[in-house]
């Protein structure tokens, strides 16, 4: 069953150093507050698994809290790249950052076989590509009716998802909508579960195409208003396109970027605007 | 860059991508120069196209271009929106898909593509691009590849520092031998003019070229010794109307959210 707890104690309580942390959100519903609250309280050593890395871990990267990455695509969508990824990757600033690198079907696939909890999934993937060269979670089984053969990627079983939704019921109960990318597989996949909502209502009211999770997969809901901020929710916020714009010439030079983190994150003074 | 005429070189790449896209019935659209063409082809050659993002959108129909493709215009307008492991397993995989339209950082004669990492010259670490993202099981998998791309030598080179998208491989057969459905890429889209593979050696070649760029300059600007079809034709100048379309949609407040 959930609690609904504060931001603060729900992380300290299921996010602990060196944990595998899943935080999804294909563009939509980014749980950006819950990054903020990491980097405020330190969690260390963590390897985070996502798809589109995106500023999201761009930020916890650049803390120094990262030692790997799971990830399918790493760039700032329509702006260009993740510095504070690539400074970590070329120079290994502010540490070394370790890489696990799939395609987004694979990375999917895994998830679903995390979910599923089996140890792999099947998909007609990675053909001719040397993406399979560079790490061991990729390999090949034979279709055991056709003879076929498939790639076969391992399970990713997080030891927290973080995601973050529209709404909970009193009861803890979750529902998301709009695009809802792999945050049912990762959430189902994890061993520890963490929502933050934009507000608790009365009664879900079904949504077409929409995600319910049921309190009972999930450990704690927290309500923290605009916080997929500057992704979106849709319904409450839209995308800050301008943002993701004026994070480039932030996260390009370490100096801004710390400044960045320590004037808005750190001292958690007003919200993250 | 203007050319004679009252258009750029970018526009001519745009329009012509564009146009790429007639009789489609479905396209799975990268995000930047593929999601242009994409969107302009609704506006003008192919209004019923099914613009598909991996995002999970199907039949998005955005009246301005979207910044990411996650942007909320491209799931409020869908005819349907669906989680991502089903857009790749079901959709993708399933072959249900006609025209895959990929940018890509590197490209190699057989239209292999690199998207993750370069190799700067010795004593310099690898340089970092963002990685795969949908790219490899949408060049395998859809019915055929579109790809769109600025014409240089740095983007068009000799030897791919990694393969992470297989087009051609090392010439005929290779995506047969690989178990690879569908045809893999078709056409080229730059600045400058079209490549399309050699149907006897899969190698790309040269057969056309934009309104006033010359042989001589496409050479020069790609990494190997490109060879040209037998016959290499000249694409037809955008109309008025292709013009008014591509302007009107990057003006259609693009960096507002």
């Amino acid at each position: 069953m959930a609690d609904i707890r504060s931001l603060h104690d729900a992380v300290a309580d299921l996010v602990h150093d060196g944990d595998t942390l899943a935080m999804e959100g294909f563009t939509h519903l980014i749980p950006y507050a819950a990054a903020h609250e990491i980097i405020r309280q330190g969690i260390t050593d963590l390897t985070l698994a996502r798809m589109t890395p995106d500023v999201i871990y761009d930020q916890l990267i650049g803390t120094g809290l990262v030692k790997k990455l799971i990830f399918s695509w790493g760039g700032n969508p329509g702006v260009g790249s993740l510095h504070r990824f690539r400074d970590a990757v070329e120079n290994g600033w502010p540490r070394p950052l370790e890489l696990d690198e799939h395609s987004h079907a694979g990375m999917a696939n895994r998830y679903v076989a995390g979910a599923s909890r089996l140890p792999f999934a099947v998909l007609r993937g990675y053909r001719g590509s040397d993406l399979a060269t560079r790490t061991d979670t990729v390999s090949s089984v034979t279709c055991p009716f056709t003879g076929e053969e498939l790639a076969a990627v391992a399970a990713l079983n997080p030891d927290v998802t973080v995601i973050h939704a529209q709404q909970a019921d009193r009861d803890g109960n979750v529902q998301l909508w709009g695009l809802t990318g792999v945050q049912k597989e990762a959430a189902l996949a994890a061993g520890r579960v963490l929502v933050t909502v934009e507000e608790v209502v009365d009664e879900l009211t079904p949504r077409p195409g929409g995600v319910v999770l049921p309190t009972w997969v999930i450990d704690a809901v927290a309500v923290v208003p605009g916080g997929a901020h500057p992704s979106y929710a849709t319904g409450y916020t839209v995308r800050d396109n301008a943002f993701y714009q004026a994070w480039d010439p932030i996260a390009r030079n370490r100096d801004t970027f710390t400044r960045w983190i320590n004037e808005n994150v750190r001292t958690e003074g007003p919200a993250v605007r | 860059m203007t050319t004679t005429e009252d258009f750029t070189r970018d526009e001519l790449m745009e329009v012509n991508a564009a146009r790429a896209l007639a009789g489609a019935r479905t396209c799975f659209v990268g995000i930047g120069l593929p999601s242009t063409a994409a969107n302009l082809a609704r506006n003008t050659v192919n209004p019923e196209l099914v613009l598909i993002y991996e995002s999970g959108t199907i039949g998005s129909k955005p009246t301005r271009l979207p910044l990411s493709i996650g942007d909320g215009e491209l799931a409020e307008t869908a005819d349907a929106v669906v989680p991502v492991p089903e857009m790749f397993n079901y959709w993708l995989q399933g072959g249900r898909i006609d025209v895959g339209f990929l940018g890509a950082a590197q490209v190699d004669r057989f239209a292999n593509i690199n998207t993750t990492v370069v190799d700067r010259g010795p004593d310099k670490p690898e340089g970092r691009l963002p990685g795969a993202g949908g790219a490899p099981e949408i060049a395998s998998n859809c019915g055929k590849v579109l790809m769109v791309l600025r014409h240089s030598t740095r983007n068009f080179v000799r030897k791919l520092d990694f393969v992470t998208t297989l087009g051609h491989g090392s010439g005929p057969g290779d995506r047969k031998e690989l178990g690879m459905p569908g045809a893999g890429p078709v056409a080229v889209i730059t600045d400058l003019g079209i490549l399309r593979p050699d149907p006897a050696t899969a190698e790309l070649v040269l057969t056309e070229l934009h309104p006033g760029v010359t042989v001589e300059q496409v050479r020069a600007a790609t990494g190997w010794e490109l060879k040209s079809a037998d016959t290499v034709g000249v694409t037809e100048p955008p109309t008025p109307a292709e013009l008014a379309a591509l302007r009107a949609l990057k003006s259609a407040g693009r960096d507002k959210a």
